[in-house]
């Protein structure tokens, strides 16, 4: 799980059933075994009622787990951006009593989370569970350009290509870390790139 | 003076009957300026003058926080209560001068729902006036449903029909209308906020439903304005000032600690802002916690008390202040 270090770094709980007439999911890769994990200790009946959409990742895993707990309706969608319409639809026809649940990587889940504040779901309200990769999705505060899926330290900027420490400043706005110039100063010092967010 | 309850020296500007159970008042300053600026849901607390005895009630601002010439508040009768309500009906004319707190607002809008759905009964449609007020100028979304035992109780119920119109739904008890409150609760849409104000078991039932069809709590708002219950008259020792003080029948704890002169925090009176947390440094006998404020494990424990609204019986019983 993803450690806390300044304010604006986001935490993550353990999702866990709550009351509400309509139960929507949202993971990608592992966060499926989040889903998996509360089912376990969810009422009878409970996903009858229950929606989820899942971005498998590459390997394509889980699938099965997921189809297994016979949720009312099931999507698999290729990746996060492929989803968006649909989640929009969603949210904008959904009423009070929909709880929103969300598990996987911090990219998933802080971009849906995106989505659900803009529909008028409070963050504090929603469940979340951190599982899998922690790579991040990081907007460059020089070009504003984001790149997804970083996981190293310093990381280079896929718009404009300046080599950026990724800071734990979050913005739930952007569903974003902050990456800011680490050789402003002199441009031929390149720090080690290590392996930071695996 | 107590921290957050700065005061005010008001004059009784006018004093309305609004029906058979409800006089409005209207308080000015004394100094002719304009009065602090407030938010819908904010409340004063009143302070009374009845003869050796100094009452003080919390009472809903139900004027536009738009006009700050004046606040007005709505008091119901209560022939049955501590008597602040019979005070306020029979001893405050039009040139009164009193004393009031600086508005506090424990009952705020959620300024960033999508829609704010309020839930009134009887009295407490008051912090509602100020509220819709707010909303309207601000061209908000806003739906109240006014639940009253008859339409001639239904207290400001013609001027909000008129003020709102549809956005106003009523209800009466002799009629037997009744809210639909699950449905009501199923068909809001996503960023709806719920406020309720009325009696505990309207609040209760509210927050209960709300709570099991899914609403999160954040989304829930309410205000009650618990009287202090009356009880066995009981003593109290306070260890910082070293007094030993008896709290009557009809007075508060809270109450009998300022009569002795002593000034401790308060903001609500009713045992739900948690201002008047008091530490127990000894006792023997048993509280009576009447205060929505502490958890069930601080009221297991025997450690706190808020003196605003709760009660002791038994044979000692020691506070810090
Ligand atoms: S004054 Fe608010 S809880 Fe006692």
């Amino acid at each position: 799980m993803a450690a806390k270090s300044i304010i604006s770094r986001p935490v993550y709980g353990t999702l866990s059933p709550q009351p509400g007439k309509h139960h929507l999911f949202i993971a990608d890769a592992e966060g499926a075994l989040a889903i998996s994990d509360m089912a376990a200790g969810a009422p009878a009946g409970f996903f009858d009622g229950a929606e989820i959409v899942f971005i498998p990742g590459p390997d394509g895993k889980h699938v099965d787990a997921l189809e297994a707990l016979k949720p009312g309706q099931f999507h698999q969608a290729p990746s996060f951006a492929s989803v968006l319409p649909r989640l929009k639809q969603t949210l904008s026809n959904a009423h009070m009593g929909l709880r929103l649940y969300l598990a996987g990587t911090e990219g998933l889940i802080g971009q849906a989370m995106q989505v659900a504040l803009e529909a008028g779901i409070d963050h504090t309200s929603m469940q979340t569970e951190h599982r899998g990769s922690l790579a991040r999705r990081m907007q460059c505060v020089h070009c504003k350009g984001i790149t997804e899926n970083v996981t190293t330290q310093p990381a280079t900027c896929s718009h404009c290509g300046l080599l950026l420490l990724v800071r734990d400043h979050y913005s739930r706005r952007l569903a974003a870390f902050q990456g800011v110039c680490i050789n402003a100063e002199d441009r031929s010092e390149i720090p080690p790139m290590e392996e930071a967010f695996p | 003076m107590s921290t957050g309850t700065t005061k005010l020296d008001v004059v009784v500007s006018d004093v309305v009957p609004v029906n058979e159970l409800v006089t409005r008042f209207h308080f000015r300053r004394r100094d002719g300026q304009m009065l602090p600026t407030f938010s819908g849901g904010a409340h004063v607390v009143v302070e009374m003058r009845d003869g050796d005895r100094t009452r003080l009630n919390p009472y809903s601002l139900m004027g536009s926080p738009l006009d700050t010439r004046e606040y007005t508040i709505s008091v119901r009768r209560d022939d049955v209560g501590r008597g602040g309500s019979l005070f306020m009906h029979r001893s405050v004319k039009p040139g009164l001068e009193m004393v009031i707190s600086y508005p506090v607002n424990l009952f705020s809008l959620d300024l960033r729902a999508r829609k704010h759905l309020m839930l009134a009964g009887g009295i407490g449609i008051t912090p509602f006036m100020a509220q819709t007020a707010q909303l309207a100028g601000e061209g908000g979304n806003f739906e109240l449903h006014y639940t009253c035992r008859t339409a001639s109780l239904g207290t400001y119920a013609d001027v909000l029909r008129e003020r709102y119109d549809r956005r106003i739904r009523l209800y009466h008890d002799d009629r037997d209308e009744r809210i639909d409150l699950d449905r009501l609760l199923s068909t809001q849409p996503l960023g709806t906020h719920l406020y309720v104000c009325g009696p505990a078991g309207m609040i209760n039932w509210a927050r209960d439903r709300a709570a099991s069809l899914g609403w999160p709590s954040e989304a829930v708002h309410f205000e009650h304005f618990a009287a202090p219950q009356p009880g066995l008259p009981f003593d109290v020792t306070l260890a910082v000032s070293g007094k030993t003080i008896r709290v009557g029948e009809q007075q508060s704890l809270l109450e009998a600690i300022e009569a002795a002169g002593v000034d401790p925090p308060y903001l609500c009176r009713g045992g739900v802002c948690g201002q008047c947390e008091t530490n127990v440094i000894s006792y023997d006998g048993k509280f009576i916690h009447n205060d929505h404020w502490l958890s069930e494990e601080d009221h297991r424990s025997g450690c706190k008390i808020m003196p605003c609204v709760s009660r002791f019986e038994g044979r000692s019983l020691v506070l810090e202040r």
